[in-house]
């Protein structure tokens, strides 16, 4: 087949695929060669699960130009939904990917219910009340695992919102979620490797989905909405679906991040983490994916580097946060930073005009 | 989608000529007592015209006069407080802006708005948006519909684009082209909705003579190409006159004379309008 001349769109996400297999191998290798230090090998599913959560918070934020800090909130939906699952299937499939697999379609499916919900009545409404509204739902959730107790036994579900006796369990019965303690004794059922090919799936619906007649459709209404309106398009549908896409994968990757300790919290999932998803997608530049995938598995891993510094870590990690965002938008810094990697971008623009 | 209802007869009060090429056909847009308050303020008022099927209609005014608002009533930007305004023999009452569109109706804006952001290429994509469909999973899996629909988008607005003689231009973000070539992209993704009727507000804007001339020759082509009707906003009253075969005068929010240019020019009260009244000795 003679190929025909790749969009810039698509080659830029062929990159993107291959920054993730290459970190894949990468990091695979040492691990498998015993080159990791422990701290380090713990963070290697915490970075696919946040790669996840920042590529698809930029979806809403970077393509569809709304503003949402309630991300969280949909991490912590797909993470519990999960470990719920998993933890109910324990006795019945034996088979932990399968269990996995079923804990992360569940939470995928649960999370994009929420995020229906959330974005019909918000959609409708110009401006700043999606930021307004998704920060309040991320606050709501986190209230409502605190005191939400699950459990399972041979007649299936208990939910109680008042304590553990509650659940009138029978005597095997397995109390999986306990309030504000979480959920306690997860088998832990994620890997690095179906860590990678939920980023990989992540990736490719979204750029596949932002490049296509719908994303477009989205980018026209982030552009203008009045134009977008006068020209035919469904406006509250496409931001909708943008919305809806986002929040299914961040539940995915809550249940991916949650299988992959033995205790999760439902505290883990505030306002701070939503904060720091969105810095993700600020610092690797709104709207631009590569940007999210790196800077969100740098900032996931650096506050572990910067633990010999101790008490001054956290301080460091501001100032490093501060650093980047200057240099960024530093004209003789991008000017610099052009030189040095100017022919390559040269070459890319000849292409791309061509 | 929409239900098309059975064609009503409006009587368009003090109706005024259409084309006679167009007499035997229902006209493309029959607007009746159409008006709009803002709080006390009566924007547009009372405000009667018909549009035959392939007519170029003018819309004139001093500033303020209305013009603009009367494009956002038929475009539903606003929702007019009283009066009617049939499409093609239908009642767009409880139309929304984009169902409006839909409907037939398209438009240009007097302050542009592109999507700076997307390519000259991609912002005539959204105009064939509607009318090149593959469900959102098929663009996500890349299926065979996807790629045969975005073929014929990709051709259709090289295409549309060469009206304007602007293919060179396909890939380049609409926000950086120059003023002129904006203006002329917002025609191009207008078109790209298939209208029935298109509005045009101020083409020529910012626009120098050659280019004005090449703008009415592109607006007589456009119309004689695409079998369309077309109503538009403007101040260079040689551009009105040369190519518009009807023109309504808004003053003050209500229409003060409807007719042919040469009829126009020449209404006492038109002249008043744009020059004040001769002060009796």
């Amino acid at each position: 087949m003679k190929m025909k001349k790749l969009s810039p769109a698509s080659r830029s996400g062929f990159i993107n695929y291959a920054i993730v297999l290459v970190f894949f191998a990468v990091f695979q290798t040492l691990l498998s060669t015993g080159n990791l230090s422990n701290n380090f090998t713990g963070q290697l599913i915490p970075i696919c699960a946040y790669v996840v959560m920042a590529i698809s918070l930029n979806l809403v934020v970077g393509i569809s130009g709304e503003l949402s800090l309630g991300h969280a909130g949909f991490m912590s939906i797909g993470a519990f939904t999960g470990v719920i699952v998993s933890m109910s299937l324990q006795s019945s499939v034996s088979s932990a990917p399968l269990r996995l697999l079923a804990a992360i379609v569940a939470g995928t499916l649960v999370a994009a219910v929420a995020g229906v919900i959330i974005g019909v009545p918000v959609l409708r409404l110009n401006g700043d009340y999606l930021a307004i509204v998704t920060l309040a739902f991320g606050e709501i959730i986190k209230n409502i695992l605190n005191c939400l107790y699950v459990g399972v036994d041979g007649k299936g579900l208990h939910i109680s919102m008042k304590d553990a006796n509650a659940l009138n369990l029978d005597e095997n019965g397995l109390v999986i979620l306990k309030g504000p303690m979480g959920a306690t004794g997860i088998t832990k059922l994620s890997g690095f490797v179906s860590g990678i090919i939920l980023v990989l799936i992540a990736l490719f619906i979204i750029q596949n989905f932002v490049n296509s007649r719908s994303g477009r459709a989205i980018k026209a209404i982030r552009d203008n909405r009045i134009a977008a309106e006068a020209s035919g398009l469904n406006v509250i549908k496409y931001k909708m679906m943008a919305f809806v896409i986002s929040a299914a994968m961040a539940g995915a990757a809550g249940a991916l991040y949650a299988l992959n300790y033995s205790t999760v919290v439902p505290k883990k999932f505030d306002f701070n983490t939503s904060i720091l998803i969105l810095v993700f997608v600020v610092l690797g530049g709104i709207g631009n994916m590569r940007g999210s995938i790196i800077s969100a598995a740098i900032l996931t891993v650096l506050p572990e580097l910067l633990r010999e510094f101790r008490d001054y870590r956290m301080l460091i990690y501001a100032i490093v946060l501060i650093l980047v965002m200057l240099i960024t938008n530093n004209p003789s810094a991008k000017a610099f930073i052009h030189r040095i990697f100017g022919r390559r971008r040269d070459e890319d623009a000849e292409k791309g005009g061509a | 989608m929409y239900k098309r209802e059975e064609t009503k007869l409006v009587q368009v009060p003090s109706p005024n000529k259409i084309p006679e090429r167009d007499i035997d056909k229902a006209p493309i847009l029959e607007v009746a007592h159409l008006g709009i308050d803002f709080g006390g303020l009566t924007a547009v008022d009372d405000f009667n015209i018909a549009i035959g099927r392939t007519e170029i209609a003018g819309l004139i005014g001093p500033n303020g006069a209305g013009k603009t608002t009367v494009f956002n009533l038929l475009t539903k930007v606003y929702q007019p407080t009283r009066g009617t305004i049939m499409l093609d023999g239908v009642d767009t009452a409880h139309m929304n802006s984009m169902q409006a569109n839909r409907a037939g109706i398209a438009r240009t804006f007097q302050n542009i708005r592109l999507f700076d952001k997307l390519t000259v290429e991609d912002n005539v994509k959204v105009g064939l948006h509607n009318h090149n469909t593959y469900t959102a999973i098929e663009g996500v899996l890349r299926l065979p519909r996807y790629w045969s629909t975005e073929k014929k988008m990709h051709e259709r607005a090289l295409d549309l684009l060469s009206i304007f003689d602007m293919q060179d231009m396909a890939n380049v973000p609409a926000g950086s082209l120059p003023y002129g070539a904006q203006r002329r992209l917002e025609i191009v993704r207008a078109l790209a909705t298939e209208p029935k009727l298109l509005l045009l507000d101020e083409p020529a804007a910012g626009m120098n003579p050659s280019e004005t001339s090449e703008l009415m020759e592109n607006i007589t082509k456009i119309r004689d190409t695409f079998h369309i009707a077309i109503l538009l906003i403007e101040h260079d009253m040689n551009l009105v006159m040369g190519i518009c075969e009807g023109i309504a005068v808004l003053n003050f929010g209500k229409i003060i004379a409807k007719g042919t240019p040469s009829e126009i020019q020449n209404d006492p009260q038109v002249i008043e309008a744009y020059l004040g009244k001769k002060k009796e000795a």
